[in-house]
């Protein structure tokens, strides 16, 4: 895995594993070319901006959810419970007359944390199968809740009547969506520095350990279950951002936010990217999403048909996703 | 009692095979596809078209099983939950093609039509029926797995693979058998069910969420787990349904989560 081909670099260099360690967290040049190809998406694609700021917040959230997955080694089948919350809860201040972009956003990653909090303390006590049923039972249960209190949500027809204020007072939502496209891209980038600080942090490789022998993490004495839970929280957090966040560009929210539909597609598309490798969700995403786009146009049921022949395709032939494809590739050249 | 019909299957597959099988539905989809169209297509008796739903179902299964399934077993949960969330997509896609998007008719036969007179008040047939065939094939599975050379077979190779590798038990025909014969119960569950669980496109994906809390409740591995899961579930459920209507499945979901935190491995588990 990741601490495999970083030991081996670092003793093919001959300077022992230290020096890999010390150099890791060092930018590439090479991480620069997610945000270089959103710039020239802006120039080049002027009439998808809106497609693509929800690119951009689903690559958020699919990046929430590589931690979890990739790093943490929680296998969840309800991340969506958060993207769900952190939309809701943003989108009902912005239809009941507050719609101040960033506080709304700050308040929806706020009860999705609350949220991945408290369901944390009591799903992460499982393992296994039985983890999986408990994050699919939260998600329902909020799935349930949205849908009983039509009041407040709106029930089976969404969540509408949002206003949202100019960010700052100033940069208004436009009809062509740029400032919703700057305003995600500058929301990811943040998230994604500080997904980038944590995963490559002491607590970061702790969590790696837990994924990989959580036996011998408890011998030598971490503390499991918190660090579990700390990035669960995290996780969560980062999740209702991005369901603010396409709240807010697309003033709409529905309970399709919060189905098990959901919390599998964003598997889908980090799987497809590549887990556990921090850039699967900016390959994953705009990959399904364009794809989805463009099939769903022919034919939007048979489009399942694909998406399901590429999901088995890659567990039987590509694991890693695209990412473990260029990781192999680059491997065999040498 | 239709959960429970569709879940046994489930049981066998996901529990004794321990494989994370979110799939199941789709093998219980082909099965109700089966039934129904063979009885208003082609005018075949009810009891035939269920046979022929079992064994089609089962057959299908030993396809995708051999080509699909095997790699991955003792593998990561992940994979399995990824590979059998293609496969519902891809057969919602392609019932959507053969069958069309509306839900399928089903007429239960003239003899299952009526109602069950029996002596203090009188119950619809239909029902009556499925309640038999649930009690029935819990006693015959549980016979078949508690009392047979086959049963006891499944049980060494999921307790101790390599040992029952060593022992000379072909353990990958086994597991086709076995994963044959849970996909082959969905089959006849759906079928059976066809009239209560409406069989459309989405079928596997809409009953998902059920199928696999009568398993995770009622514990994976055993035959005994899902039939209580199951009764519990569907009493809970209609009875929340009509105490509190206002909340309606929530509580269903909310028991769930208290019995999983009580009880980890469900109420029959094996450690």
């Amino acid at each position: 895995m990741a601490t495999e081909g970083l030991v081996r670099t670092g003793l093919r260099a001959g300077n022992g594993a230290i020096d890999a360690f010390a150099r890791r967290h060092r930018f590439h040049p090479l991480e620069a070319l997610p945000w270089a190809a959103a710039i020239a998406a802006f120039a080049l694609f002027p009439s998808y901006l809106p497609l693509c700021s929800q690119v951009l917040a689903t690559i958020l959230f699919a990046l929430s959810a590589d931690l979890v997955l990739g790093y943490a080694g929680i296998v969840t089948l309800g991340h969506a419970a958060f993207f769900g919350t952190g939309a809701y809860i943003a989108g009902i201040l912005a239809a009941n007359g507050w719609g101040e972009p960033l506080t709304g956003l700050l308040a929806g990653a706020l009860a999705a944390g609350l949220v991945g909090f408290l369901s944390g303390l009591v799903v992460l006590r499982t393992t296994g199968l039985t983890l999986l049923m408990q994050t699919l039972v939260v998600a329902t249960l909020l799935h349930e809740a949205a849908n009983k209190a039509s009041s407040i949500t709106g029930g089976d027809d969404g969540l509408q009547g949002m206003e949202v204020w100019p960010i700052f007072g100033w940069f208004r939502f436009d009809l062509f969506g740029r400032t919703a496209y700057f305003y995600c891209l500058a929301v990811l980038f943040l998230c994604w520095l500080m997904a980038r600080q944590i995963v490559h942090s002491p607590f970061g490789r702790s969590l790696t350990g837990i994924r990989e022998n959580v036996r011998r993490m408890h011998a030598i004495g971490a503390p499991v279950a918190r660090r579990r839970l700390v990035i669960y929280t995290i996780s969560a957090v980062l999740a209702g951002i991005s369901g603010a966040l396409i709240a807010q560009t697309t003033q709409f929210a529905s309970l399709s936010f919060l189905s098990l539909e959901r919390s599998g597609t964003v598997l889908i598309m980090l799987i497809i990217g590549g887990v556990g490798r921090l850039y699967g969700a900016f390959i994953g995403v705009p990959l399904y999403m364009i794809a989805q786009d463009r099939f769903s146009e022919i034919d939007p049921v048979y489009w399942y048909f694909w998406i399901g022949l590429l999901m088995v395709v890659v567990v039987v032939f590509a694991r890693g996703g695209v990412l473990g494809l260029f990781e192999r590739f680059w491997r065999w050249t040498r | 009692m239709v959960l429970y019909l569709v879940s046994v299957g489930l049981s066998v597959t996901m529990g004794l095979m321990g494989f994370v099988n979110l799939a199941h539905g789709v093998f219980a989809m082909l099965g109700g596809y089966v039934v129904t169209s063979l009885m208003t297509r082609y005018g075949v008796p009810f009891s035939l078209a269920l046979l022929c739903a079992a064994l089609v179902t089962a057959l299908g299964s030993v396809v995708v099983e051999r080509l699909l399934y095997r790699p991955l077993y003792g593998g990561d949960e992940l994979d399995q939950v990824l590979l059998t969330m293609g496969l519902i997509f891809m057969s919602l896609a392609a019932v959507t093609y053969f069958w069309g998007p509306s839900p399928q008719p089903m007429r239960p036969p003239r003899w299952l039509s009526g109602e069950v007179d029996l002596g203090f008040r009188s119950f619809p047939a239909f029902r009556s029926f499925l309640i038999l065939c649930g009690a029935a094939l819990v006693t015959l599975l549980w016979l078949g797995l508690e009392r047979t050379r086959f049963g006891a077979r499944v049980r060494a190779s999921v307790d101790n693979l390599r040992m029952a590798q060593s022992v000379g038990i072909n353990t990958s025909r086994l597991f086709m058998l076995t994963f044959a014969l849970g996909s082959g119960l969905a089959g006849l569950g759906g079928g059976l069910g066809a009239d209560l669980l409406s069989i459309n496109p989405s079928y596997a994906l809409d009953n998902l969420v059920y199928f696999l809390i009568v398993v995770a409740v009622g514990g994976l591995g055993s035959i005994r787990g899902p039939f209580v899961a199951a009764l519990l579930i569907g009493i809970a459920d209609t009875g929340f349904k009509y105490l509190l209507p206002e909340l309606g499945a929530f509580f269903i979901y909310a028991l769930t989560m208290a019995m999983l935190l009580w009880r980890p491995r469900g109420l029959f588990g094996r450690a």
